[in-house]
């Protein structure tokens, strides 16, 4: 190998020294199975960990999760352990959903707010065992966690590096689990949390995921990172795996039409310009909002904002055409502005070209028309097209598979 | 809204009892101590020896407490009024300071005017500040038109102060007392004891930013230092008096264990014996910590207010020193007129500076500062015949402590009297008994969180409508039905009463037309 090519060797990061931030960006630990895999060699950085953009080409990872399966590297999600007497309680106040009708063994979708009632992110709570809580979340709040605590007999333990986390979405997910030798886990109803032994070690799944289709999710101690990909894609290698990375993955949570932080909504804690935030009932999620409760971080904001009404509405919009609508401005029919796209895609699924959109409330009900401004190139042409949109109910991609159980074997 | 709890019987609970109960409001006052007064009392320390326990000199009495409340009548006196402050010297040639002039210590004249124009402009910037008390604090960014107004006239008043005082208000204003006095002044001894009007009670030194705002809030009474006959509980006496005249039901060793909801909603609060009183409204003269913490408990309270609420900077530095003496002491140069006066160790500004860095580091000063009073000279009631009672305010005295108080406070002690013996050569003979507080004393026996008596550092940070945190500075809280009503709250420590007042106000406010945002 000549001097040109060689490349500085990148080593597993030891965070037994907490000096790991020290390095910027670290390799996870499928670090030494995903590099080879990654011809492309684009590499992103979530949470400072090397996350790959795409392996090969994201149209055919995105086809992989919604026609065979797809594996997506989780380990930069920040994981926090909560325990303690008043693990429920400081839930509780922290979120704005009943978080005591998640039971062991279960998980739930929550956002979290600040006390103006904005919307700091949104993530998983996995109820482990009986008052045992894993959060699961795109950004870092440790602070904001460790604030909560005050008054309450809790413990959070940042356990990022401690959990390898693997996505496995698609159609033949659970096949090749079972594949892999995973007694029962065609019984494991949408939420549901497992633990398995496996190679001498617990492997714990929940069926979750990010891609509104059948899928699960794989947490396991990171010394058995590298055997668990390799059993996962030996299983898997006549039922079409494939390793996906981050590109692939937006395509198909938008197809789900799932919201994320610093497209469909700014953290509240990283926001400048206060108006800039969103409430959770600007987002479309006052279905996780439970009054009922006496407190929780945000309720008095928001039940005056819900008396007074929001600023804002989250919607799906079923555009018209095939040129997605990324960024663009929505205008009412008589092109009077009303908001802007958050994100958009062609959704070869759905055969249609469809975004999600924030407008100016009080617009945004179901079967509402709107104009959305489309700026494309053919050649480096440039045109724009006034093109119609229609806000939808439902889900752009509904696949009746993911709810089923047991699967069906494909 | 009719029937409120007030936690509390200082000075401030008493007040706001008083003119809740004048307003016809059927008030229950629980206080856990077996006297009333919190920290504004008159106790005996050892047999037949009676002194302040908290503060010993009267500065700052909110004059419409006083007239409204009628406390003359209700039993209000004073053995001694506008005390001068006599600076001590080692070698006996002490600086006397009044009002009016500066007397001994060979001062010059250029200090001697100097010093006119200082209590010129002072008294000014003071009366600023002082408009300030006896006003809910306005909320910013609403257009409530009394706010707007309180802003209004916050910001007239300090237009008023003319072209030249103004742009010397803005400019001294948050800036430390070191360059002041520097600026100002040649003669140590004049700097060092007028340092102190920006340091005592506080987590400062004189060259610390916003000590000359605490000097100025210190002064912002405008009024002559002053003793109560009886000590510092003639005040609280008399302010229960009233509050007892108009209705008020005042009960000791009555020690609240918590405040509990009904939903979202104050319903009432629990006693130490289990004892549940409902009310409509629960007001809080307790500090703005032990309140929303220790009674209302954080997990009732939304996360961002309860980390406002932990950020409060209110760690005390201030001990107290109380002797009973078996005869006059004698100081050196000082008759026993002068001996009555306001006696400060501050021999000059570098020693009270000094005497803080030790605080920075978990440290008590090695030569502390201190004011001294022998309120026994003007008050026979306070000391059997022939003997005395001194108080002294002694700093730095950090709450936190590298080696803890347990082990340090009998060498603190003893250092202290050491100090004193410069000055008193023979006063440890005289010694009958004597009893240090220590900022952890002072949480045990009076309950103030950190043992701050301002319930908070008293920095601009922490004042008007910063004071105890935004959310709360209206004497309102983020709980409907909860209220304070302490030192915490604006305008802060030091005997004044117009926190109390001002919340009645509020409460009332809250009462009449509801709550507005």
């Amino acid at each position: 190998m000549s001097e040109l090519n060689k490349r500085e060797t990148i080593r597993p990061i030891d965070f037994s020294t907490k000096k790991h931030y020290l390095t910027k960006v670290f390799p996870g630990p499928f670090y030494s199975r995903q590099e080879p895999l990654n011809v492309l060699k684009e590499w992103g950085r979530w949470a400072d960990y090397l996350s790959p953009a795409a392996y090969t080409c994201s149209s055919m990872e995105y086809f992989a999760g919604r026609s065979t399966c797809a594996v997506f590297d989780l380990t930069p999600m920040t994981k926090y352990r909560i325990s303690g007497t008043d693990a429920l309680p400081y839930l509780n106040r922290l979120m704005t959903r009943e978080v005591g009708k998640i039971k062991a063994g279960r998980v739930g979708y929550c956002v979290w707010c600040t006390d103006a009632g904005q919307v700091i992110d949104d993530g998983t709570i996995f109820h482990l065992r009986e008052g045992e809580y894993r959060l699961c979340s795109q950004e870092r709040h440790l602070d904001w966690l460790m604030t909560n605590t005050i008054g309450f007999d809790v413990t959070v333990t940042d356990e990022t590096h401690e959990v390898a986390g693997l996505a496995l979405q698609g159609p033949t997910s659970c096949a090749t689990l079972k594949d892999m030798g995973l007694a029962g886990i065609e019984n494991m109803k949408p939420f549901g949390i497992g633990h398995f032994e496996f190679e001498g070690t617990e492997l714990t799944i929940s069926r979750t995921g990010f891609t509104g289709d059948l899928g699960y999710e794989l947490w396991i101690d990171p010394q058995y990172a590298e055997v668990l990909w390799d059993r996962l894609f030996e299983a898997g290698e006549l039922r079409g795996i494939k390793p996906m990375g981050d590109e692939a993955l937006s395509m198909l949570r938008i197809e789900a039409g799932f919201i994320q932080a610093h497209h469909e909504f700014m953290p509240a804690h990283e926001t400048v310009r206060a108006s800039h935030t969103r409430s959770p009932l600007e987002l479309g999620l006052s279905w996780l909002v439970d009054f009922n409760k006496p407190n929780f971080n945000g309720r008095k904001a928001l039940l005056a904002e819900k008396k007074r009404g929001h600023r804002y509405n989250l919607v799906k919009l079923d555009i018209d055409g095939n040129k997605p609508a990324n960024d663009s401005f929505v205008f009412t029919t008589r092109k009077k502005f009303v908001g802007t796209v958050t994100s958009a895609m062609w959704s070869p699924s759905a055969k249609a070209s469809i975004a999600l959109a924030s407008l100016e409330a009080p617009h945004g009900e179901p079967g509402e028309e709107f104009l959305v401004e489309i700026y494309y190139q053919r050649e480096l042409k440039w045109s724009r097209v006034m093109v119609k949109a229609r806000v939808i109910s439902g889900v752009f991609y509904d696949p009746p598979r993911k709810r089923l159980t047991p699967p069906a074997d494909f | 809204m009719t029937n409120v709890i007030i936690i509390g019987a200082g000075h401030n609970g008493l007040t706001c009892a008083a003119y809740l109960a004048k307003e016809g409001k059927q008030v229950t006052v629980l206080e856990a101590a077996e006297q009333v007064g919190g920290a504004a009392i008159t106790r005996e320390f050892a047999p037949g020896f009676k002194v302040s326990a908290g503060a010993h000199l009267l500065y700052m009495l909110d004059k419409n407490v006083r007239k409204e409340l009628s406390l003359e009548s209700a039993g209000l006196s004073f053995s001694q009024l506008d005390m001068k402050t006599v600076a001590l010297a080692e070698d006996g040639n002490h600086l006397h300071i009044s009002g009016k002039a500066l007397q001994g210590a060979m001062i010059t004249t250029s200090d001697q005017s100097a010093y006119q124009e200082y209590k010129r402009f002072m008294t000014r910037f003071a009366g600023v500040i002082g408009g300030m008390h006896n006003r809910i604090p306005p909320r910013v960014g609403t257009r409530n038109f009394s706010d707007l107004l309180t802003l209004a006239k916050t910001a007239l008043n300090v237009r008023m102060l003319g072209k030249d005082d103004m742009r010397e208000f803005l400019r001294v204003g948050g800036i430390n007392i070191y360059d002041i006095l520097q600026e100002n002044f040649e003669h140590p001894l004049l700097k060092g004891a007028l340092s102190l009007d920006g340091i005592l009670g506080t987590n400062l030194g004189p060259r610390s930013n916003n000590s000359m705002f605490t000097a100025l809030h210190r002064l912002s009474g405008l009024q002559g230092m002053a003793m109560p006959k009886g000590g510092m509980g003639a005040v609280s006496d008399a302010l229960a008096t009233a509050a007892r005249k108009h209705g008020a039901n005042i009960r000791t060793s009555a020690e609240v264990a918590n405040i509990y909801m009904d939903g979202d909603q104050v319903a009432g609060v629990e006693l130490q014996d289990g004892e549940k009183i409902t009310a409509d409204a629960v007001i809080s003269s307790a500090d703005p910590r032990t309140t929303f913490f220790n009674l209302l408990g954080a997990r009732n309270l939304e996360a961002g207010f309860v980390r406002k609420i932990s950020n409060i900077r209110m760690r005390g530095n201030t001990a107290k020193l109380h002797l009973a003496l078996d005869g006059l002491p004698e100081f050196n140069g000082l008759d026993k007129n002068q001996l009555g006066e306001r006696l400060v160790i501050a021999p000059d500004i570098e020693y009270v500076e000094r005497a803080f860095n030790h605080a920075k580091y978990e440290e008590h000063s090695v030569k502390p500062v201190a004011e001294i009073t022998i309120p026994s000279l003007h008050d026979d009631s306070l000391a059997p015949a022939g003997k005395h009672v001194l108080s002294a305010v002694v700093q730095y005295a950090p709450y936190h402590l590298k080696q803890g108080w347990d082990t340090e406070k009998a060498g603190f002690t003893d250092l202290v009297i050491d100090t004193l013996e410069q000055y008193a050569p023979a006063i440890r003979q005289q010694i009958v008994h004597q009893e240090m507080l220590t900022p952890v004393d002072i949480e045990r026996e009076f309950r103030i969180s950190g043992g701050h008596w301002h319930h908070g550092e008293l920095a601009m940070d922490q004042f008007l409508m910063l004071r105890p945190v935004p959310g709360s500075a209206q004497y309102q809280s983020p709980v409907d039905g909860l209220f304070l009503c302490g030192a915490g709250s604006h305008p802060g420590g030091g005997v004044m009463g117009s926190a109390g007042r001002n919340a009645a106000n509020a409460v009332l406010k809250a009462t009449t037309r509801g709550r507005d945002s």
